[in-house]
Order: C-alpha cells, then sequence, then structure tokens
C-alpha cells in the first residue's frame, strides 16, 4: 500500500484519542461527538436486553449481568477520575505508583489463575513474586524502549503515555504469565515419566524439563503470534478503534497500533521465558529430583 | 574408598531410612543391605514400598531420615548425575522419549558423561543384548509394543554403561509369554554387561527363578533378607511365609 506523504505529515498532531478525551473530563476533544451521563444512562438499556435474552432462554445470568455492569462503570468512572487526578497533577511519582498498582493488579490476577487445580508443591507466594518479578523486567523493558527511545515522550514520565501503554503491556503479559505457568505445572506432571526418565540419565534438570518447556512458551506465546495474524482483518484493535474514534488519522493510528503490537510480542516473550525459566526451577529440588506432590 | 584398597562394603547399605509423602509414612525403620550380587529381587504386597524404596538408590528421591551408602560412602557424597550413570533405573512404563529408537540410545549416550561418549557402546549391540534386532534402530518409539518398549529402555539405560541396572517391575504391563522373554534377557545383563541388577517384581517365580537374594518388603519396612533359595524354602519370618503362601 502507497501511503501519500503529505497525509502522514497531517497525521502526526493529535495524540492519543482515547486519552485525549480523559484529558478534560468538562469538555469533550475537538470533533468528538460527547456521551453525555444521559447517554450513558441510555446505554443500559443494551443490558436490559441482555437480562431479556437471559429470562427468556432461563440462562439464570441476570445477576451475573447487573453485576457486572454495575462494576464496569464504577470501575470505569473511578479510573478516570484517577487518571485526570494523575494527569493534573503530572508528578513521577504518581505515575510510577499508578504503574506499580497496575503491576500489582495483574500479578494477583496472573498468579491466582495460575496455580491450577491440583495441590501442587509449588505455593501460591512462590507464583506471586515470580510473576510478578518477571512482568516487572519483561513489561518494564519494554515499556521504557517504547517510551524513552522510540517515541521518546517528553517528560519521560508523561502519564498520557505511559499509563495507557503499560495497561496494554502488563495486561497481555498477565495472560501469557497465566498461561505459561499453568501450562508448564501441567506439563511437568503429564509427562512426568519422561522427565524422570531424563533425570535418571543424568540429565540436569534443564535439559530433563526441556519439552514441557517448550509447550508452555509455546502456548503462551501462540495467542499473540494469532494477535498478529489477524489483526486489521477480524477486528480493528481496541486502541486503534479509540484513537479513530477521537478523531486521529487512521493512519497514524495504524503507526501506533504496530508499534504497540510489537512492544506486546517483545514483552510477552521477555515475561514469558523469565516465568518459565524461573518456575521450572521451583520443581526440581538441589539434587535434580522432581519434587511435585502427587495426592497420594 | 582410598585407592588400591579393596572395597568389601555392600553395594547398597540403607539404615534407619524413613520416607513419607505428607502425612503418609511409606518407608519406615527400613534397615538393610544389597550385596555385590547378580540379580536382588524385591518383592512384597502392593504399597509396601517397593518402588519407594528403588527409587531412593539412584536418588530420584532422598528419604527424609537415616543413611544410605553405595559403596560405601554416603549416596549424597556422589555427584547425582555421576551417580544416576552408575545406577541406571528402567521405570515400570517404558518412558521413552519421542524420536527413534536410535535416538533414544543417542540421548543417553549424550547424557551419559565422558565416560558413555568416548567409548560410545555400539546401537547395534546394545539392541542384540535386549533381544531386538538391528532393524529396531530406525523405528519411532510411538510404533513400539509394550514389550519393546521396555526392551528399549533397557538397552537405554545400558547406553551409559552403569554398574547397577534398578528395574521397577519391568514386566508388570507385558503378557505373560512376553514377560518370560524379557526375564530371560534381564537374566543375562549381568554376565554380559557386569550389572547388578535390584529388580522390583510382584510376580514371586520371577524372584525366585531369577535372583539370587531376595529382600521382603512389607509395610514400609523390611522384614526378611537372604539368599533367594533359602527365603523361599525357609522363610525365617511369618509374614514372608504368609506371603509367599498366599501368593502361590
Amino acid at each position: 500500500m502507497i501511503i501519500p506523504h503529505a497525509m502522514l505529515q497531517d497525521a502526526v498532531t493529535p495524540a492519543i484519542g482515547t486519552i485525549a478525551m480523559l484529558q478534560d473530563a468538562a469538555t469533550p476533544a475537538t470533533g468528538i461527538i460527547d456521551v453525555s451521563w444521559t447517554d450513558l444512562a441510555l446505554s443500559f438499556a443494551l443490558i436490559l436486553v441482555a437480562i431479556g435474552v437471559s429470562r427468556w432462554r432461563s440462562l439464570d445470568l441476570e445477576r451475573g449481568f447487573v453485576v457486572g455492569a454495575i462494576r464496569a462503570v464504577v470501575q470505569l468512572v473511578a479510573v478516570g477520575y484517577i487518571l485526570v487526578y494523575i494527569f493534573a497533577v503530572d508528578q513521577w511519582w504518581l505515575v510510577l505508583l499508578a504503574l506499580a498498582v497496575m503491576l500489582l493488579s495483574a500479578t494477583q490476577a496472573a498468579s491466582r489463575r495460575a496455580r491450577g487445580r491440583k495441590p501442587l508443591r509449588n505455593d501460591r507466594k512462590m507464583l506471586w513474586k515470580i510473576s510478578g518479578t518477571s512482568m516487572l523486567v519483561g513489561s518494564g523493558l519494554t515499556l521504557a524502549f517504547v517510551t524513552q527511545v522510540l517515541l521518546r515522550v517528553e517528560p519521560w514520565y508523561e502519564p498520557q503515555y505511559l499509563i495507557p501503554l503499560f495497561g496494554m503491556i502488563v495486561g497481555n503479559a498477565m495472560n501469557a504469565t497465566a498461561l505459561a505457568a499453568e501450562r508448564l505445572a501441567s506439563e511437568l506432571e503429564s509427562q512426568r515419566g519422561q522427565v524422570e526418565a531424563y533425570l535418571a540419565l543424568g540429565a540436569t534438570p534443564a535439559r530433563a524439563a526441556a519439552e514441557p518447556e517448550r509447550r508452555a512458551m509455546t502456548a503462551a506465546l501462540i495467542p499473540t503470534i494469532n494477535g498478529l495474524m489477524t489483526v486489521g482483518l477480524v477486528s480493528l484493535p481496541g486502541m486503534m478503534t479509540g484513537q479513530i474514534l477521537a478523531g486521529v488519522s487512521p493512519l497514524l493510528a495504524i503507526r501506533y497500533q504496530i508499534v504497540v503490537m510489537f512492544m506486546l510480542v517483545g514483552a510477552t516473550a521477555l515475561t514469558t521465558a523469565a516465568v518459565v525459566l524461573w518456575y521450572r526451577r521451583t520443581f526440581f529440588t538441589p539434587a535434580a529430583q522432581l519434587s511435585i506432590r502427587v495426592p497420594v | 574408598m582410598p585407592a588400591g584398597m579393596a572395597d568389601t562394603s555392600p553395594l547398597f547399605s540403607l539404615e534407619n531410612v524413613r520416607q513419607a509423602r505428607g502425612d503418609a509414612v511409606i518407608l519406615r525403620d527400613l534397615s538393610v543391605d544389597i550385596p555385590r550380587t547378580e540379580i536382588t529381587a524385591l518383592i512384597g504386597p502392593s504399597g509396601s514400598g517397593k518402588t519407594s524404596f528403588l527409587r531412593l538408590l539412584n536418588r530420584l528421591d532422598d528419604p527424609v531420615a537415616g543413611a544410605i551408602r553405595f559403596h560405601g560412602q554416603p549416596i549424597d557424597s556422589y555427584p547425582v548425575a555421576a551417580l544416576r550413570r552408575r545406577v541406571g533405573f528402567v521405570f515400570q512404563q517404558p518412558a521413552l522419549f519421542a524420536g527413534t529408537v536410535a535416538d533414544n540410545l543417542n540421548i543417553a549416550v549424550q547424557l551419559g558423561g565422558p565416560e558413555a561418549q568416548q567409548d560410545p557402546l555400539p546401537i547395534d549391540r546394545v539392541l542384540d543384548a535386549v533381544e531386538l534386532s538391528p532393524s529396531f534402530a530406525d523405528r519411532d518409539t510411538a510404533r513400539l509394543s509394550g514389550g519393546e518398549g521396555q526392551r528399549v529402555s533397557i538397552a537405554r539405560a545400558l547406553m551409559t554403561r552403569p554398574e547397577v541396572l534398578l528395574l521397577d517391575e519391568p514386566t508388570s504391563a507385558l503378557d505373560v509369554e512376553i514377560a518370560d522373554r524379557l526375564l530371560r534377557t534381564i537374566s543375562r545383563l549381568p554376565a554380559e554387561y557386569g550389572v547388578s541388577v535390584v529388580m522390583v517384581t510382584h510376580r514371586l517365580y520371577e524372584a525366585r527363578d531369577m535372583s539370587t537374594w531376595t529382600i521382603m518388603l512389607d509395610s514400609g519396612t523390611v522384614v526378611e533378607a537372604g539368599p533367594t533359595a533359602q527365603l523361599f524354602t525357609a522363610a525365617a519370618n511369618e509374614r514372608t511365609r504368609a506371603f509367599l503362601a498366599v501368593a502361590k
């Protein structure tokens, strides 16, 4: 595709659209249709439709829809005001604090999801430490690269960039972490015979667990690759959609989106590698024994 | 062991060994020697701790208490990889790696350290030792029968040139006829490869016909050990007699 040069030049001016919307809660950015509180109330009609479907087909999901909708509203309104506040205060430590809170909640979610159903030796606290640190390293390095080397944001902590970008990175890293850890544990358990066959021949734990590790990392990375394959074909990514809704030229929006996609690939790969290599160590004793607590 | 001194200590000796998993006690007050003999059989009712015992001997597990010696030295004084090359383990299920039979044997050589690599055993010869024709080298392990798989896993364990081979019920998943053939193969290994075999079995005739020494376990401890002929004809322990009588 040939992109006319002039168009690209024009497109560079506006900032990330979705964020621009939040920057000033009172006045919408130019050219965007305002969503008033009345409009929001009206949108609840769509939840009522879902409740109607649930009633009609006896899905017993009415409560779920109502609680879900209320939670979504409360959480998003809170986040909206917090972001407005952070943007207004514009202090580096407040931005870092926000990133830390995001990382902590992602860690919490990832380690809860990755624990698996079976009673493994590897306790939650350990998994918490591993996923938190891996996400910190993987996501932190990627965020630093994208904001400081690539976008060169000014000042370095510019919340309008750091917070949404980190949110996307950590969200993906969280999914990959949970997938990788859960898969590694289940592979080591189901491939126990193979792993011990390696150990019995004098293999190191790294060698013995190579195949479970490979499968865990593959499982964690494939959704990211699928994302690259289908982006723009099946659906427009949320961030790009937001920018376009906010009036940004699609040509700038796609460039942001490309950076974002590659950023997610890098962060996911780094995080997954760290999680799998570290988590694997917790399954072996110093004497190269596989220690999974088998239900007796 | 200082150089030049004849090593007269038993192959393995276990002293007050205790093994537990969580709250469940698996082995208790277990003290026994495994002599340097051709084939030692571990017998006992199921759940008596035979497999857990065997796993201690190449440190797939460590006991929670007690001492284990190999050639008179604490078993944990040997580097674990070196110990495992000297003490091979064949599992109840073959646990073969994906790929061909030759791949499996070559992986064992790679893992076998310098001794195994400098002068690797020819694959044909090892296959012959477990009574498989040379054409098996290129077979995919996924296409082997149970008996063939178990032969390959014995061959794989031989590739590191072990001096002891631990076999955990190698015939339990096999038909009687195929099991008998495999047992004949196993009984030739001590003479041909100079390995001592320690074998868990739940089939008493296997122990009686093949082994030179028998250890009887019950409820996680050794109730009797001695030369096989003596144990099978004149067991000193009542539980051993009862077990042998019932199992007949």
